[in-house]
C-alpha cells in the first residue's frame, strides 16, 4: 500500500473513522441513561465476539457455530469468580440447593481473579485449538466444520445443563452481586465496566485490523479462496485456520467475560445453539470481511431486537428469519460492503474524468477496499 | 553428484485401477525433462506423488539425495525445495498481484514471523521478481482480474520467489495465445538457470523447442526414456500415439517424415 | 446376557428413529449436497399435522383407538412438508447452489420462520398427541417387553428404507434423479430436467421428514421447537454414514444408535452424546468422507 501522500494524511484517513467513533463511545455515558449505557456496553461485548467471528468465516472462510460455546466459557469462566467473589466465602446458592457441602475442587482456583481471567483467555483458545486441529488435518470443510462445532455447542449446553451442582443447571449462574469488591449495581461500576468494554473493544479492533493487514490475514484470505494452493505454496492450512480458531475463540471468551458483569447473570441459554448462529447474522448484516462491518452488525442488531422485540415479541422472530434470508440472498456484501462498494463506485466515477486509469492507480487502500469487497 | 529426484517402483491405484505402475525413473541435478504420454499414461499422477497429494501405495519418492518424501506433507515437500506449477493458473483472486507475491515468499517463515512486516531482502527479492514478471505497473491489481497469460506469468513469479530446487510444470502452455505462449518460454529459460525441472506437457511444438531428454510414460510406467529425436521414431511411441498394431507401424516408420509431424500433432490434440 | 439384549434392542430402537430423522437429510444433504437447516423444523411441521389430524379426523374415521387417521397422517404429513419442501426448494433453495454456507444461513432464517408460526398457531407450550390403542403395551419375549411402539418404528424405517431403495435403483424418476446428482450437464444433455429434478429430490427428502415428524408423536409431547432438538443428532448420522450412500446413513443411524444405549446404560445421557462426538471426530480423522463413500481419482 505505498502511497505518495503524506504519512500523516494517509494514516488520518486510515484511521480517523475508527478514532473519532472511539472517542464517541468514550463519551457515551455522558449522555445515555443507566439503562441505555447497559444495554449498549452488552451491545458491545456482543461486537468484540463479531470480530472473531468475522476474521473465522469473513476472511477465513470457515463458518463456526460454535462462537456460543466460546461466549459461554469465557461467560462462565468469570462467573465463576464474580460468584465466589459475590458469596464472600460461602457456598454458591445453587450448590446448597443441590446438597453440596463443600466447593468442589474445580471451583477452588476461580476465587482468585487472576486465574479466572487466565482461564477466560486460555479456555477457549485450548479447546479450539484442539477440535480445530482435527478438525482442519482431517480436511473437514465447509458445513461440516459447521455442523461439527454446532454439535459440540449443543454438548456442552446440555452438559451444562446436566451437571446441576457444579453449573447450577438450567438456571446458570446467578445473583452475581460484585466485582473486584465493588457493588455490580452501583453505576459507576457500570460506567467503568462500560469503559473498559469500549477500550478492549478498541483494543481488539486494532489487533484485529493489524492481522487482516498482515501477511498471516492475506494467507488466511488466501486459504479461504483456495486451500490446496496454499498447502502448495508451502504453508500448512491447518496451521492458519487453527490459529485463526483459536484467535476467534478467545475474542468470544472475552465478550463472554465483559458480558457476564453487565447483565449480572449467564445460563446455558445464552451458549446454545441459536445464540450461536445469531452471532453469524450480526456478521451477515453488517457485512463479511469488512471488521468495522462485524462491530456494526452486532449493534444494528441488537439494537433492533431490542427496539422491536420490546414492543412486538412475536414479530421479532419473524422479522430475524427474513433478516437471515435476505441477507444472504439480496445483501450479502452487508451494510458495510455495499456502503464501501457505492463509496468505491462513486470515487471512481468522480476520478474517471481526469484519470483514467483509477483501478491501476495506486491510491492507498483501493486494493484493500476492492479485496474486502469481494464475494 | 547424487540424483535430485528419484521415483522408486511407485504403485498408485484407486479402487483396483492402477494409474501408477512400478514407475521408476530419476532424474540428475540441473537436468530439463520433459514427460509426455497419452492421456491416462498417470503423468498428473506422477506429479501428485511426487508433491505428496497422493500417498504411493508402494515405492518412495527420493529427493536432493537423502530425503524420502513419501510420507510427508505437501506443505513440508514445498518447504523442502519442490514447486509446482499446476495446469490451470490458480492465484488468489482476490488477493492484489503484489499480496500474491508477498504470500508466497514467506512459505519458510514461522507462524508468528507472518504477523510481522517482510524483511527488507524479501521486499526487494519482491520487487526483482515483480520485473522479472513484467507485471511491476499491475502490483495493485486484483489477480483475479488479470489476463489468462498475465495470471500464469504471476504463478510463476510465486514460484521464482521462493527459488526452489526441482520445478515440476504441469503443461505451462496449455491454453495460451501464441504471444503468451513465446513470452512463458522466455520466462521458462529464465527459470530453469541452475536448477533442475520436470515438464509435463502435451504440446510438441514446445516439447521440440526446448527438450533435451524426454521420457514417455504409458500405462503408469516408463515406456522410453532418451533424446527428443530418439523417442520421436521410438516404434513402441508411435503405436502408443497413434493406437496402430506393429506391422502398421512399420509401413508407417518407412514415411518417417510423415511420422514426425503427424505424431506430435495427435498428440497434441488430446 | 439379558442386560445386553435388552440394550442391543434399545440401541437398534434408537438407531431406528435417529435413521428415521436423517433420512430426509441423506436425500437433501447427502444426495443434493444442500445444507437444510430448517430440516428440523419440517419434522415439526410432521408432528403438527399428526396433531392436527387426529383433532380433525379421529372422530369421522372410528375414534382415536382405532388409529385410521394415524396410518392416513403419515401419508398427510409426507405429502404435506414435502410441498412445503418443493415450495422452499424453488423459492430459496435454487437461487443458492454452490454457496452452502450461504444456504445453511437462509434456510436456518426459514427455520426461524417456521417456528414462530407454529408458535403463533398452536400456542408456545408443549401438545400432546394420543397414540392409538394398538400401539400400546407390548409383546413380552420372556426376558424383556418390547413395546410395540419401538417396534412399529422400526417397522416403519425398514419399510421406508425399502421404498426409497426401489425409488433410487428402480424407477425412472430415481434414474433421472441418480444422472442428475452425479453429472448434472451430462443429464441435463440427455433431457433430464434437472431443476423438475431438484425439486423433487428435496420434496421427497422434506416428506420423509414430516414422516418422521408423525413418528415421533409416539415416543413423546411435540412443541415448536421440537426440530432443533433432533437436526444436530441427524446431521451427525448423515455425516458419519458419508454423503450419497443410502446403507452409510443406516449403518451410521445404528452405531451411534447401539453405541449411545451402551454408554447411557452405565453413565449419563449426555456423556453418551460426547462420547459418540468424540468417537465421530476422530472416526472422520481416519475417514475423513464417512463410512461409506465413494472415491473418486
Amino acid at each position: 500500500m505505498t502511497s505518495q501522500k503524506n504519512p500523516f494524511r494517509t494514516f488520518l484517513t486510515d484511521w480517523g473513522p475508527f478514532i473519532i467513533w472511539g472517542v464517541i463511545l468514550l463519551l457515551a455515558p455522558m449522555v445515555l441513561s443507566e439503562f441505555r449505557l447497559n444495554l449498549l456496553g452488552k451491545f458491545l461485548t456482543f461486537a468484540i465476539v463479531a470480530i472473531g467471528l468475522d476474521l473465522i468465516w469473513g476472511y477465513g472462510g470457515m463458518l463456526s457455530l460454535g462462537q456460543g460455546l466460546f461466549f459461554g466459557m469465557g461467560a462462565y469462566f468469570f462467573a465463576m469468580y464474580l460468584k465466589l467473589e459475590s458469596g464472600g466465602g460461602r457456598l454458591p446458592d445453587f450448590m446448597v440447593w443441590s446438597g453440596m457441602k463443600e466447593l468442589p475442587s474445580i471451583w477452588q482456583p476461580f476465587a482468585s481473579p487472576v486465574f479466572a481471567i487466565m482461564m477466560v483467555l486460555i479456555g477457549p483458545m485450548v479447546i479450539a485449538a484442539i477440535l480445530g486441529f482435527f478438525v482442519f488435518r482431517s480436511r473437514i470443510q465447509g458445513v461440516y466444520f459447521s455442523i461439527i462445532t454446532q454439535a459440540l455447542t449443543l454438548i456442552v449446553s446440555i452438559s451444562l445443563i446436566g451437571q446441576q451442582p457444579y453449573t447450577g443447571g438450567t438456571n446458570g449462574i446467578t445473583n452475581l452481586s460484585t466485582i473486584f469488591g465493588h457493588s455490580l449495581a452501583d453505576p459507576q461500576t457500570q460506567v467503568a465496566l462500560y469503559l473498559s468494554t469500549v477500550i478492549i473493544l478498541g483494543i481488539i479492533y486494532i489487533l484485529a485490523r493489524l492481522l487482516t493487514r498482515s501477511r498471516f490475514g492475506r494467507l488466511l484470505v488466501a486459504t479461504r479462496d483456495d486451500e490446496a494452493r496454499v498447502r502448495f505454496l508451502g504453508y500448512s492450512p491447518v496451521t492458519i485456520k487453527t490459529t485463526t480458531f483459536a484467535i476467534s475463540a478467545v475474542c468470544a471468551g472475552i465478550g463472554g467475560a465483559l458480558f457476564v458483569p453487565q447483565v449480572g447473570i449467564i445460563s446455558p441459554a445464552a451458549l446454545d445453539v441459536v445464540p450461536s448462529i445469531m452471532m453469524v447474522i450480526w456478521v451477515a448484516v453488517g457485512g463479511r470481511a469488512t471488521l468495522v462491518g462485524a462491530v456494526v452488525g452486532a449493534l444494528l442488531v441488537n439494537a433492533g431486537q431490542s427496539a422491536v422485540s420490546e414492543q412486538f415479541p412475536n414479530i421479532w422472530q419473524y422479522f430475524l428469519g427474513a433478516l437471515f434470508i435476505g441477507a444472504v440472498l439480496l445483501f450479502p456484501q452487508g451494510v458495510v460492503g455495499s456502503y464501501r462498494m457505492a463509496f468505491a463506485r462513486w470515487r471512481a466515477r468522480g476520478h474517471s474524468a481526469d484519470a483514467p486509469e483509477v483501478e491501476e492507480s495506486p491510491v492507498a487502500g483501493s486494493g484493500r477496499l476492492a479485496q474486502e469487497v469481494v464475494e | 553428484m547424487s540424483n535430485i529426484l528419484e521415483v522408486r517402483k511407485v504403485t498408485v491405484s484407486f479402487d483396483g485401477f492402477t494409474v501408477l505402475n512400478n514407475l521408476d525413473f530419476s532424474m540428475e541435478r540441473g537436468e530439463l525433462r520433459f514427460f509426455i504420454g497419452p492421456n491416462g499414461a498417470g503423468k498428473t499422477t506422477m506429479l501428485d506423488i511426487i508433491t505428496g497429494k497422493t500417498k504411493p501405495q508402494a515405492g518412495e519418492v527420493i529427493f536432493d539425495g537423502d530425503k524420502n518424501v513419501s510420507h510427508l506433507g505437501e506443505h513440508r515437500i514445498v518447504q523442502l525445495g519442490i514447486g509446482r506449477k499446476f495446469q490451470t493458473p490458480s492465484i488468489f483472486g482476490s488477493l492484489t498481484v503484489f499480496e500474491n507475491l508477498e504470500a508466497a515468499i514467506g512459505f519458510r517463515d514461522y507462524t508468528h514471523q507472518l504477523f510481522g512486516p517482510m524483511s527488507g531482502e524479501e521486499r526487494d527479492l519482491l520487487h526483482e521478481t515483480l520485473e522479472e514478471i513484467g507485471l511491476q505497473n499491475r502490483a495493485q491489481v486484483r489477480a483475479g482480474l488479470l489476463s489468462h497469460g498475465e495470471k500464469q506469468w504471476l504463478e510463476i513469479g510465486m514460484l521464482l520467489i521462493q527459488k526452489p530446487k526441482l520445478l515440476l510444470l504441469d503443461e505451462p502452455v496449455a491454453g495460451m495465445t501464441r504471444r503468451e505462449r513465446d513470452r512463458t518460454g522466455e520466462l521458462l529459460l529464465d527459470i530453469i538457470k541452475n536448477r533442475s525441472v520436470l515438464v509435463v506437457e502435451h504440446d510438441m511444438e514446445f516439447v521440440r523447442k526446448f527438450a533435451k531428454t524426454v521420457t514417455v510414460l504409458h500405462m503408469g510406467n516408463v515406456l522410453c526414456e532418451g533424446p527428443m529425436d530418439e523417442v520421436q521414431n521410438n516404434p513402441q511411441v508411435i503405436e502408443v500415439y497413434l493406437g496402430k498394431a506393429h506391422d502398421e507401424v512399420r509401413q508407417v516408420r518407412k514415411k518417417q517424415v510423415v511420422v514426425r509431424r503427424t505424431a506430435p500433432q495427435a498428440a497434441a490434440v488430446h | 446376557m439379558v442386560g445386553w439384549l435388552a440394550q442391543l434392542f434399545n440401541g437398534i430402537s434408537l438407531g431406528s428413529i435417529l435413521l428415521m430423522i436423517s433420512l430426509g437429510l441423506a436425500f437433501s444433504f447427502g444426495l443434493m449436497k444442500v445444507i437444510n437447516m430448517a430440516h428440523g423444523e419440517f419434522i415439526m411441521v410432521g408432528a403438527y399435522v399428526t396433531y392436527v389430524f387426529q383433532n380433525t379426523f379421529a372422530d369421522m374415521l372410528g375414534g382415536v383407538d382405532l388409529g385410521i387417521w394415524f396410518i392416513l397422517s403419515l401419508f398427510a404429513a409426507f405429502i404435506i412438508t414435502g410441498i412445503l419442501g418443493v415450495i422452499l426448494e424453488v423459492g430459496l433453495i435454487r437461487f443458492l447452489y454452490g454457496r452452502p454456507l450461504d444456504t445453511l444461513l437462509a434456510t436456518f432464517g426459514v427455520a426461524l420462520v417456521l417456528q414462530q408460526a407454529a408458535r403463533s398457531i398452536f400456542g408456545a407450550p408443549n401438545v400432546q398427541v394420543v397414540s392409538p390403542s394398538w400401539l400400546s403395551g407390548g409383546v413380552n419375549i420372556g426376558i424383556m417387553v418390547l413395546p410395540y411402539k419401538r417396534l412399529f418404528i422400526i417397522a416403519l424405517v425398514i419399510v421406508l428404507v425399502a421404498l426409497i431403495y426401489v425409488y433410487l435403483n428402480r424407477t425412472a424418476a430415481g434414474r433421472r434423479l441418480r444422472a442428475v446428482m452425479q453429472n448434472r450437464e451430462m443429464a441435463a444433455a440427455l433431457g433430464v430436467r434437472s431443476r423438475q429434478v431438484d425439486a423433487l429430490t428435496f420434496g421427497v427428502g422434506a416428506g420423509l421428514a414430516g414422516v418422521a415428524g408423525c413418528v415421533l408423536t409416539l415416543i413423546g409431547p411435540i412443541g415448536p421447537t421440537l426440530g432443533t432438538n433432533y437436526i444436530v443428532d441427524a446431521f451427525m448420522v448423515v455425516v458419519l454414514g458419508g454423503t450419497g450412500s443410502l446403507l452409510g446413513t443406516i449403518l451410521a443411524a445404528m452405531m451411534i444408535g447401539i453405541f449411545s444405549s451402551v454408554i447411557e446404560f452405565s453413565t449419563t445421557a449426555t456423556i453418551a452424546k460426547a462420547l459418540v462426538f468424540v468417537m465421530i471426530v476422530a472416526f472422520l480423522q481416519w475417514r475423513p468422507t464417512g463410512l461409506v463413500a465413494q472415491r473418486a481419482r
